[in-house]
């Protein structure tokens, strides 16, 4: 389409009888600079409508919900007074009486606003078991009419603790790093450097691993069993390739949920899967396949399979017979003929079946909630329960931060390497 | 090409190993979709073969009691309200973006895609946590605008694949004619690239039956869809009734795509000689 054409737009440009174009080179190329421009603009508010709600819908909520990760004011707005009495505390030691005593009338404050709880829950999420101290002290400022609130707070072993002071001082920052850190098991040491936080709490590694691993064995399943399928069905005739390409689609075309019910269905302890192996004598008795790693990988190799085996399908099937019958006519032999002519061509559509597959399974909550145990949870069935049991949307904010870092690298390492055009099915 | 022309007999071996190796990984990819069938039919309350007998009355079941039908009711109300919003303003924008003349088309295209690449998890809390501050938590409207969201690329994609055989030339030839932007739209535009539009209604309109994950997070208990009812049904109790539904999505996703590809094939077709 050449940029010379008037669009079908600016009808009313030549309604009005503005010369036709040639008549006068200059008014001519002013008239198309604006048709042009008018054109931009008419396909942007097109586009608009769509966009706005894609904004609304999707970006602000994914924006709001990582912006919990950094931004935690809980803590900051519940202590105002000891905020600023902490200002100017060096973090050494324990702060000057006068911190203890604006703590002391905050936390009151807070019970008197019906605010503790919420207080006392913030402050445990980064110093576990502060939540019954804070409570605790609480009730006894409440309780103790007369008694000054300097020897009440002092009387609470947990406030003359170390570490507590720092986390609260930490705490009075409503943009934070700490739940960041901790959805990597870091945090800040009292020098101010990052380290490992101890073994006992260390947990969200260990599931970023899991999922990782998780994803690379289903990625490789399903190259091992998606390859020499796409081969074949790129290299038989035209009419049985339809058929067994119907055979790769019509799983893709259920959902997610509907293959995971019919796996679970499966993999029971009396299931099919276990009837097969026992008759096959693979199995000397009825394994334990739901609720485990392995019963897992095989649902999600079952669920990937076609992701995998379509991008390659589609390169394969654009490779000309004609080259590998130049390379046998040349003397190569099967084997070289398929390493040196027919793999590096195909290998795009391996990389971009493999790392789709890969992108996606990261991001798997369905079949590992409903198939997998409690040691086969993946990164977002942690970020949902967060949410739905935890109630702790800094932390499930902090694990989706961290997981949509590692997608989005990934899909953009995609797009630059392979095209966005590879990501097209069939 | 499976057999170079003087097959050895270790090549013949090779490609039988294939074909078998093949026939396994069809048998993996087919039978698990096939056994909820036979047993959504089976007259037993257990999943074990051999079935004790036939009988519909899982059907019964799914069909008949106010729980299904509920969520079979509210399946459909979002996932039409998803197609119409999604299908529209999709189809807008595929339009838009067929403009070579687009500012910031490179752009525009992994913005729209990327809620297909995002886990969805973090789309379903994202949204919860904005729509409960907006009034719109708990309402069909939420979920509605959260699964266009998730169904409109689809419908960009299949759109902008059937405006690439679209001669812009019939848009002029239409606006020399004397008609206006949005007769020629209709007059000649779209029934030239309904096959697309109506594929991309289809994926839009699987997309959002399928769909449990956001639904989870947005629905009221009122709102349960029919995959979120099939998703507690397989966390409390394991009951046949589930794969009567899972039979009865199944077979209404695969319908709508098959419908779908071949508009979707159909629409391409139609693309000029000259391109």
């Amino acid at each position: 389409m050449s940029a010379l054409q008037p669009s079908e737009l600016d009808r009313p440009a030549l309604a009005r009888g503005r010369p036709a174009a040639g008549a006068d080179p200059k008014t001519a190329s002013a008239a198309m600079r604006r048709a042009e421009f008018g054109d931009r603009l008419r396909s942007l508010a097109l586009a608009a409508p769509l966009l706005l709600l894609l904004a609304l819908s999707f970006g602000i909520p994914i924006v709001l919900l990582l912006s919990r990760a950094v931004y935690d004011p809980t803590i900051a707005d519940a202590l105002p007074r000891t905020s600023q009495a902490l200002a100017d505390w060096n973090g050494q030691g324990l702060p000057a009486d006068a911190a203890f005593i604006a703590l002391a009338a905050d936390l009151s404050e807070n019970q008197a606003k019906g605010t503790a709880y919420e207080l006392a829950k913030a402050l445990n999420a980064r110093l576990p078991g502060a939540r019954s101290q804070v409570l605790k002290t609480v009730r006894q400022l409440e309780g103790a009419a007369g008694k000054p609130p300097l020897e009440i707070v002092k009387a609470v072993p947990f406030w003359s603790a170390p570490g507590t002071w720092p986390t609260i001082a930490n705490g009075t920052h409503a943009l934070t790093s700490f739940y960041l850190l901790s959805a990597l098991d870091l945090r800040w040491n009292a020098d101010g450097g990052i380290e490992r936080v101890p073994p006992e709490q260390a947990i969200f590694l260990q599931v970023f691993l899991r999922t990782f691993f998780v994803a690379a064995a289903v990625t490789l399943a399903t190259l091992l069993l998606g390859f020499p399928l796409a081969y074949l069905i790129a290299s038989v005739p035209k009419g049985l390739a339809a058929i067994l390409i119907v055979a790769v689609l019509l799983p893709f075309w259920t959902s997610i949920l509907v293959r995971t019910a019919a796996w679970t269905v499966l993999l029971q302890k009396f299931g099919l899967v276990n009837d097969m192996l026992l008759w096959l004598g693979f199995a000397s008795e009825r394994l334990d396949l739901m609720y485990s790693r392995i019963g897992l990988i095989i649902a999600m190799t079952h669920i990937q399979l076609p992701f995998t085996l379509l991008p390659i399908y589609s390169v394969m099937r654009t490779i000309a017979p004609s080259q590998m019958k130049a390379a046998y006519s040349l003397g190569a032999r099967p084997f070289t003929a398929f390493r040196r002519v027919y793999l590096p061509q195909v290998f795009p559509g391996v990389m971009a079946g493999c790392l789709l597959t890969f992108i996606l399974c990261l991001g798997y909550y369905i079949t590992p909630a409903l198939i997998g145990g409690a040691s086969d949870q993946l990164i977002s069935n942690f970020i949902a329960n967060y949410v739905n049991v935890e109630l702790n949307w800094e932390m499930a904010a902090a694990l989706s931060f961290i997981l949509l870092v590692f997608t989005l690298a990934l899909f953009g390492i995609f797009a630059r390497i392979l095209g966005l055009d590879r990501l097209k099915m069939v | 090409m499976l057999l170079s022309p003087y097959p050895t007999p270790g090549e013949r071996i090779r490609v039988a190993l294939l074909w078998l190796w093949c026939g396994l990984v069809i048998l993996f990819l087919l039978v698990p979709i096939l056994i909820p069938v036979p047993l959504s039919f089976n007259s037993g309350a257990f999943f074990i073969f051999p079935l004790e007998g036939l009988s519909t009355r899982w059907y019964e079941v799914v069909l008949g009691t106010q729980r299904w039908q509920s969520a079979i009711g509210n399946s459909l109300i979002v996932a039409f309200g998803t197609t119409l919003i999604a299908t529209t303003l999709g189809t807008l924008t595929a339009i838009a973006l067929s403009n070579e003349k687009f500012p910031g088309r490179r752009i525009v295209m992994p913005l729209l895609l990327s809620p297909l690449i995002v886990p969805v998890v973090i789309t379903a809390v994202g949204s919860y946590l904005f729509y409960a501050r907006i009034g719109l938590a708990s309402t069909y409207a939420g979920i509605i605008l959260a699964h266009t969201a998730l169904a409109s690329p689809f419908v960009v994609v299949t759109v902008g694949a059937s405006l690439t055989g679209f001669d812009r030339n019939l848009m002029r030839a239409a606006a020399i004619s004397g008609a206006k932007p949005l007769t020629a739209f209709f007059r000649v535009m779209l029934p030239l690239i309904l096959p697309g539009v109506l594929s991309g209604a289809a994926f839009a309109f699987v997309t959002s039956f399928d769909e449990v994950v956001v639904v989870q997070f947005l629905a009221s208990a009122g709102q349960r869809t029919m995959p979120l009812e099939m998703f507690i049904g397989l966390r409390e109790k394991l009951s046949p009734a589930i794969t009567a539904a899972a039979t009865l999505m199944m077979a209404l996703s695969i319908v709508l795509l098959v419908v779908a590809n071949l508009l979707a094939r159909r629409g391409q077709a139609r693309r000029p000689a000259s391109g």
